[in-house]
């Protein structure tokens, strides 16, 4: 049975065929689908959003030490807040296999960075594996709980964006339930006290040691031979990239990419007369391998006498000379590679001499066309009037990020999850507060780590307006429900967050709920909360208009004849408002609104300062 | 029969369904007996942005991503972004673009921007093999605005090898039920296109 599947799909299966019991994510691209696809079609598996990557963690290590198979998923930058139990989980050790996934984001197409977790494998002492495709990808995840149980450790899976977003054909395999296995009371190797630890960390590295042979015989790690005197090592979909541009070449593919199978590569690197390391964002397999070639070699050179700055150059140019290990300086660092970056790497480094010559023409002399906030989007109206205010306005991760975009440019930072109301803590404590500082964060980021923030802005006292921009959605990843929506994953109904009874029960006394289409009164809400001290809360209350219902109330219009082209309405950044073909005596367009589009929010027709704009039925055309 | 090459590169703005498009011509390709990738961001996409789908058709497919200048046929469900989008199009591929015309917010508020006179215009200077298809006025007719994907479609299977019944019954799997009718009648309008195409 083959079928089409994007390489999130295919990890949701590979947990449905390793017999996985639990799965916990939070929503983050570009990983988001393995969860929905687990829940959408492999019922089989508990999955479940949790309120931030921490928590989801640790739910899946209780699944684990209670003997299930347990999977977590979650972008790069999860991890971070994930970071805490990882780091020591790998000390403990699982019961039931565990399997981290790290979805990394190069080239940022959805994130605030483009960090390499490859380098989590390496830090916390875990073994990696590293899919190149879908097949892969539904592959590894069998291999990494078989690997996760029998050396008694997490795995990590490390995806990116084109692995997890591409689509590619896929043999299904027959689903397995799993090891049987029970809780077993075991303090010395759950109880992380010091006494314990230490002992745990010597199991670290002894298990690091056999992970270490283990990856010089896997399959994972395999040559192809073509018998050329050039050689590539690569890993990733940078491995992909490599064979389409440079299909003649011997490789090294590495499929397990922590630990490196350091004694693989070396007979690779001896038997080829230069080898070129092709691997996206950081030098990760490049430099342990330029770190181990020079000590596995370096004593050959500089064992016997005293050492003097020429022998140790003649020693290094030897050592180079013989290990010739080339990489990031053909292919930089920054952003994802493509197989035209990889071919131009290749021909710099001499490997290739002719690639297709790409002659990309100048920049057209064309419009941009950004993300933006829907017609009818709850968060113009309060992206209006912090604009119309001029205080600082501290952001977070979400659809309203966008409010940072022309013309509506309200925002002034954006760092993290949850980082809106500790940083707008920060800038209230050392500018004061005539000015006014507000922190506005979404729903779901609100209860993923907000909720600390505002803890200390209630304990330090601090005189910042906290908005909390409620549209009952994960929106940004495609709403996903959360603690506060009143259903699961799996569509169960769930227990459900009150945000006033929460933000109330933690002693802010300023707290209110607007109607964000209500320009007004939600500029008297915001006046009202920078005016007051403490802390105060502006929940706005008004559903995304795209998710979970789309929302189409009836469609106002432009009479021409009212409107004087004076481009307020423009300044709102609605995609249903656009230029007419009428124009005033200035010659400036008249506005015209598209009626498909527009949901009838009403907030143009509430700063037309000549009431040009209508409701379609009152709409008279005389 | 699955021994040649296509790179279809497949653009248009969000919630236009290029995803939809490029779902069917991937299932049409496979079982078609043609190694397939298909590659795509999402995460922007639902909110007015610019989508873009690269789908690679051939005997054995290695990267998921279309190189610069190596596409076989570009489908663009916008026609500015069919400019936007041209030269990622070989010398000799074809461009199937509908007229359709989305001018973005951020053209309609600053004077920086400009949305282009006559985008098909420009993208015949680029390309001989450019086809400018009035879907918004076809799916007018068919009274279904959203179908502009399936129109392209239905051009589009002009062009490649693949079984018409192969297109309809991968067209019925992925559209909802009751627009199978809908979609069977744009695809249809869409390859009889080629009979009468637009002049310029």
């Amino acid at each position: 049975m083959r079928e089409l599947l994007s390489g999130n799909e295919a990890v949701a299966r590979g947990a449905f065929e390793a017999g996985v019991k639990l799965a916990a994510s939070y929503p983050g691209t570009p990983s988001t689908e393995i969860l929905e696809t687990l829940a959408r079609r492999y019922r089989s598996v508990y999955s479940q959003w949790s309120p931030n990557e921490k928590v989801a963690f640790e739910v899946a290590i209780g699944a684990s030490i209670g003997g299930a198979r347990a999977l977590v998923t979650m972008k790069h930058v999860g991890l971070n807040v994930a970071a805490d139990p990882f780091m020591t989980f790998a000390y403990t050790g699982v019961n039931g296999g565990f399997v981290v996934v790290s979805a990394d984001d190069p080239e940022m197409h959805s994130s605030q960075n483009e960090q390499d977790n490859r380098f989590y494998a390496r830090f916390a002492q875990i073994p990696m594996l590293e899919p190149s495709d879908s097949q892969e990808s539904k592959d590894m995840v069998l291999t990494a709980f078989e690997l996760s149980e029998i050396f008694d450790t997490p795995v990590m899976l490390r995806m990116s964006t084109r692995v997890s977003h591409s689509k590619g054909i896929v043999k299904l395999g027959e689903p397995t339930s799993g090891p049987d296995k029970k809780f077993v009371k075991d303090p010395a190797k759950y109880v992380m006290i010091p006494a314990n630890a230490r002992k745990r960390h010597v199991v670290v590295v002894e298990r690091l040691e056999k992970l270490r042979q283990l990856t010089e015989e896997t399959p994972l790690n395999f040559v192809e031979e073509k018998g050329s005197k050039i050689g590539i090592i690569s890993g990733g979909v940078a491995y992909q990239y490599a064979k389409e541009v440079a299909p003649d070449f011997d490789y090294l593919k590495l499929g397990m990419s922590y630990p490196l199978p350091l004694k693989k590569i070396a007979d690779f690197i001896k038997s080829h007369d230069k080898v070129i390391v092709v691997e996206e964002l950081e030098p990760f397999y490049e430099d342990q391998i330029k770190a181990a070639g020079f000590d596995v070699v370096g004593k050959e050179y500089f064992d016997l006498g005293e050492l003097s700055p020429d022998r140790l150059a003649e020693g290094l140019e030897v050592t180079r000379r013989s290990f010739n290990v080339g990489g990031k300086e053909y292919f930089g660092h920054l952003g994802e590679l493509s197989p035209h970056r990889v071919a131009e790497g290749l021909k710099k480094a001499g490997v290739l001499s002719e690639i297709p010559t790409v002659d990309i023409p100048p920049e057209k002399d064309m419009f941009p066309r950004p993300p933006v906030l829907c017609p009818g989007c709850p968060h113009r109206g309060v992206f209006m009037a912090l604009k119309k205010l001029k205080v600082t306005v501290t952001g977070d991760i979400g659809c309203y990020t966008l409010g940072v975009l022309q013309p509506l440019n309200a925002l002034d930072t954006c760092i993290c999850m949850g980082a809106s109301i500790g940083s707008a803590i920060g800038m209230e404590k050392v500018q004061g507060s005539e000015k006014g500082t507000v922190a506005v964060i979404g729903d779901s980021t609100f209860l993923h780590s907000g909720v600390t923030g505002l803890m200390d802005a209630v304990y330090n006292n601090s005189n910042v307006t906290i908005i909390i921009l409620d549209n009952r959605a994960t929106a940004m990843t495609g709403g996903q429900q959360h603690p506060a929506t009143g259903l699961t994953l799996m569509g169960e109904k769930a227990g459900q967050i009150d945000f006033e009874t929460l933000v109330t029960a933690m002693g802010v006394k300023n707290f209110r709920k607007v109607d964000p289409y209500d320009y007004n009164a939600t500029l008297d809400a915001i006046k009202e909360g920078i005016g007051s001290s403490g802390p105060s809360v502006i929940l706005t209350d008004r559903p995304c208009v795209l998710m979970p219902k789309r929302i189409m109330d009836e469609p106002y219009l432009v009479d021409l004849e009212l409107c004087n082209g004076c481009s307020a309405c423009f300044r709102i950044s609605c995609p249903a408002i656009t230029a007419s073909n009428e124009t005033n005596e200035h010659g400036s367009p008249k506005a015209e609104i598209d009626t498909t589009m527009c949901t009838g929010c009403t907030l143009c027709a509430q700063i037309c300062p000549t009431e040009a704009i209508i409701l379609k039925s009152q709409f008279v055309k005389v | 029969m699955a021994d040649k090459n296509y790179n279809i590169l497949i653009v248009g703005v969000g919630g236009q369904g290029v995803l939809l498009a490029s779902e069917v011509i991937s299932d049409v390709a496979m079982n078609s007996g043609y190694d397939i990738k298909k590659s795509e961001v999402h995460g922007m996409s639902q909110r007015g942005g610019v989508v873009s789908s690269h789908v690679k058709i051939a005997p054995k497919v290695y990267s998921p991503t279309i190189e610069y200048g190596q596409a076989d046929v570009l489908m663009a469900f916008e026609q500015a972004e069919g400019l936007r989008a041209i030269d990622w199009m070989k010398r000799d591929g074809v461009a199937i673009v509908s007229t359709t015309a989305i001018v973005p917010a951020i053209v309609t508020s600053s004077k920086m921007f400009k949305y282009p006179e006559d985008a098909v215009g420009e993208m015949k200077k680029k390309s001989k093999h450019v086809i400018a298809v009035p879907a918004d006025q076809i799916a007018g007719e068919l009274g279904n605005p959203r179908v502009v994907n399936t129109i392209l479609l239905g051009v589009l299977s002009n062009y490649t090898p693949f079984e018409n019944d192969l297109w309809i019954e991968m067209l019925k799997k992925k559209v909802k039920a009751k627009f199978v009718d809908v979609n069977l009648q744009a695809f249809k309008r869409g390859q009889n296109v080629r009979l009468s195409p637009v002049k310029a």
